[in-house]
């Protein structure tokens, strides 16, 4: 019986002293935050994806709380809503932000773009663009290694295993452009994404002429430029014989979709 | 007998091809010449669509002083200059020639009745080196570094002697070791070309073991040129390595980061100083060398005396034709060179062997986690960590892996070869030394 009250008194005793001791070292050295930036903190996805350009999510509530003007602070993943609050918080006006996702230019499948040669390295696609020109002839498609899936912070993108090539999940995607600045070939892109009207996009990267770029796909971009003589909204330019949708402009019509002979041009709308 | 001490792996010799003799084999109509031949500036084209070319005539000169011209093999019109597919697949500006039927085959290789001429060695050092970079000679050990500028030694810098590497330690090549077998006499007359060119009186020729014919050869042709001495090398991969080369023959070792003339020493390939002859004694421009074409299941491999700008494929039929078990064929040996996706591709001045390999020799063992065994660093011959750079540089840690002298790496493969997980490990470490380049 002594032996354990004894016990219970050592250790009562030796908590006490402890928690003294931190007690006082919590008040000493003590480090005053704005409490603003814990508020603002708790509005943010918390997923430290930086593409905002700070380091995460604290850098940015930081800079939000240091900030004179919001204009060029935002996060490009959350909603107008959040961005607002965040403003109100602040005590600034907040720029609107526009919904942005990931874009896949290339539908180079099996099919469309049948493997010549079999990589056999390990499953990276920097990797692989280093070395050679992938398991096909097209210099600048997918290679299927999957370094946008990987890079991913929302688990938005996925390899079909079909066609080789990342699929987005437009239900998971914010936009934060990580696939974008991870693939070595440029084939990811963001794209504005508006509900209300289906998402057009070029779906392939190729920026070789023309016969180049028929040689190796089979539903490659080869520059022709029907769908900048069809589009009614000025919204599609061919750069480097590649076309491309601007797709603030896009009305989402889809009338370059149905014109262009090599079926480079894909629609996509949210219910489907 | 000599070697390097650090690291190194003992890879089956596998020379097939050792007692084939160098066989001369045709350019085909249509010659593409790449622009990109050696490490440096790319070559800037001074012909252009429609011009007539002789034999030996300058197509592209010097992008810069680190780099070299580039001369036509033919006799022939430039077609086109336009982008074409290099033996990986990604283009490449190349000017494209159609040759004249008869001017096809390669220049004959030196007999006995072309020798140094006392005149020769009387030349200036300026001149011999002018007449190396004029004709375009790169290192053909399969560094393309351009060789005059090796030559020009730095302020401040002075070399003691040249250092000839005839080691070869890269599995299944002979291409040096024939070309030593046949043309020793004018090997060691561009040796002594060499040491003129940078005024020094010593040079040694470093041969490894596996080649008796060839150290008799060179100890042959060398007997009355005092100065150089034919050393015989243990067998070790890779003992052909510049820095590892040095440290067997002379003890010294070159300082990371350093360059060999930081310890006295100019390297160069036998087949550089064979081209060196052939540039400053028969004033023939760099248009063709010798490959080697072997693979276990090839029907005739064989070391052929190839024009630049031959297709790969030709090379594969004048060795009997692709196998039909064939699973990859690679530009170079089996350590270091790399797989080949565009066998249309031309050769190029780099480009010393072809290795068909069948398919049950080239599948990649499945990955395994690293057990930390350490075989990796115990096999590195620059003494780094590999295993740590490759997870470094996986993870995009490239400046870490560049504080752990990443860039030390001579990307020698004995890391992956002695990995018992079978693990990518060089691949990593070349895709951190090609980002840290890319950034600087």
């Amino acid at each position: 019986m002594n032996i354990i009250l004894t016990t219970i008194i050592v250790l009562g005793m030796t908590g006490i002293v402890a928690a003294v001791v931190l007690w006082f070292v919590a008040k000493r050295f003590h480090v005053y935050e704005n409490p603003r930036i814990a508020e603002i903190e708790e509005l943010l996805p918390g997923a430290n994806c930086g593409s905002c350009g700070y380091s995460g999510c604290h850098a940015f509530a930081v800079a939000c709380v240091e900030a004179t003007s919001l204009d060029g602070i935002e996060c490009p993943i959350t909603s107008n809503a959040t961005m607002h609050e965040i403003g109100e918080i602040v005590g600034l006006a907040a720029a609107e932000n526009t919904a942005r996702v990931a874009i896949v230019k290339c539908n180079g499948t099996c099919e469309n773009r049948p493997p010549l040669n079999r990589w056999q390295g390990p499953r990276s696609c920097a990797l692989e663009a280093s070395l050679y020109v992938g398991q096909s002839d097209c210099a600048n498609g997918c290679l299927g290694c999957g370094d946008c899936v990987a890079a991913c912070p929302f688990d938005a993108i996925a390899m079909n295993q079909e066609s080789g090539l990342p699929l987005v999940d437009y239900g998971k995607c914010v936009g934060c452009g990580r696939c974008v600045a991870a693939c070595p070939r440029g084939v990811m892109d963001l794209a504005v994404f508006d509900a209300s009207k289906p998402l057009v996009h070029v779906a392939c990267n190729n920026h070789d002429r023309g016969p180049a770029a028929m040689k190796v796909c089979k539903v490659s971009c080869i520059g022709c430029g029907k769908c900048v003589k069809v589009c009614p909204a000025g919204a599609v330019a061919v750069k480097e014989f590649l076309a491309g949708i601007d797709s603030e402009k896009c009305t989402g019509c889809g009338t370059c979709v149905e014109a262009c002979p090599r079926n480079s041009i894909t629609s996509y709308n949210k219910e489907s | 007998m000599k070697t390097f001490r650090r690291g190194g792996v003992h890879p089956d010799p596998s020379k097939i091809t050792a007692d084939v003799p160098i066989a001369p084999l045709a350019a085909s109509a249509k010659v593409e010449l790449p622009l990109s031949q050696c490490i440096g500036a790319p070559s800037v084209p001074v012909v252009k669509p429609g011009d007539a070319v002789v034999a030996g005539q300058m197509v592209a000169k010097a992008g810069g002083f680190v780099g070299a011209p580039v001369h036509s093999p033919v006799s022939g019109t430039v077609k086109k200059i336009e982008k074409t597919r290099s033996p990986q697949g990604l283009w490449q500006e190349t000017v494209i020639i159609e040759a004249d039927p008869e001017s096809v085959n390669p220049q004959p290789l030196a007999g006995r009745a072309d020798e140094l001429k006392p005149e020769d060695l009387k030349l200036e050092p300026s001149e011999i080196v002018k007449r190396i970079s004029e004709a375009g000679i790169v290192g053909l050990g399969g560094a393309t570094f351009p060789t005059h500028v090796k030559l020009s030694i730095p302020d401040g810098k002075k070399a003691e002697m040249i250092i000839i590497n005839g080691a070869e330690c890269e599995p299944y090549l002979t291409c040096d070791d024939r070309l030593m077998r046949t043309c020793a006499a004018q090997i060691i007359s561009g040796t002594k070309l060499l040491m003129r060119a940078v005024g020094v009186d010593r040079a040694i020729v470093g041969i490894e073991e596996n080649k008796p014919e060839a150290i008799e050869a060179m100890r042959f042709a060398a007997t009355v040129s005092p100065g150089i001495e034919v050393v015989e090398l243990k067998k070790r991969y890779p003992q052909g390595g510049e820095k590892q080369l040095i440290e067997a023959l002379t003890g010294r070792e070159v300082p990371m980061g350093g360059l060999p003339v930081d310890v006295g020493c100019v390297v160069d390939n036998v087949a550089t100083a064979y081209a060196v002859f052939d540039a400053v004694c028969r004033r023939r421009p760099l248009t063709q060398r010798v490959v080697t074409v072997t693979g276990p299941s090839l029907t005739n491999p064989g070391n052929f005396l190839v024009p630049f700008g031959t297709p790969i494929s030709r090379l594969i039929e004048a060795a009997g034709g692709l196998p039909d078990d064939t699973g990859k064929v690679i530009a170079g040996g089996p350590m270091m060179g790399r797989a080949v996706s565009n066998l249309d591709a031309p050769t190029t001045k780099g480009l010393g062997g072809i290795l068909v390999l069948p398919e049950s020799m080239s599948r990649r063992p499945a990955v395994q986690p690293c057990i930390r065994c350490a075989k990796c660093v115990e096999a590195c011959p620059m003494g780094l960590e590999p295993y740590l750079l490759a997870s470094l540089s996986r993870l995009g840690r490239y400046e870490d892996a560049a504080r752990r002298t990443i860039m030390g790496c001579i990307e020698c493969g004995c890391c992956s070869y002695s990995c018992p997980s079978g693990r990518p490990i060089l691949d990593f470490i070349k895709l951190g030394k090609l980002n840290l380049r890319k950034k600087k």
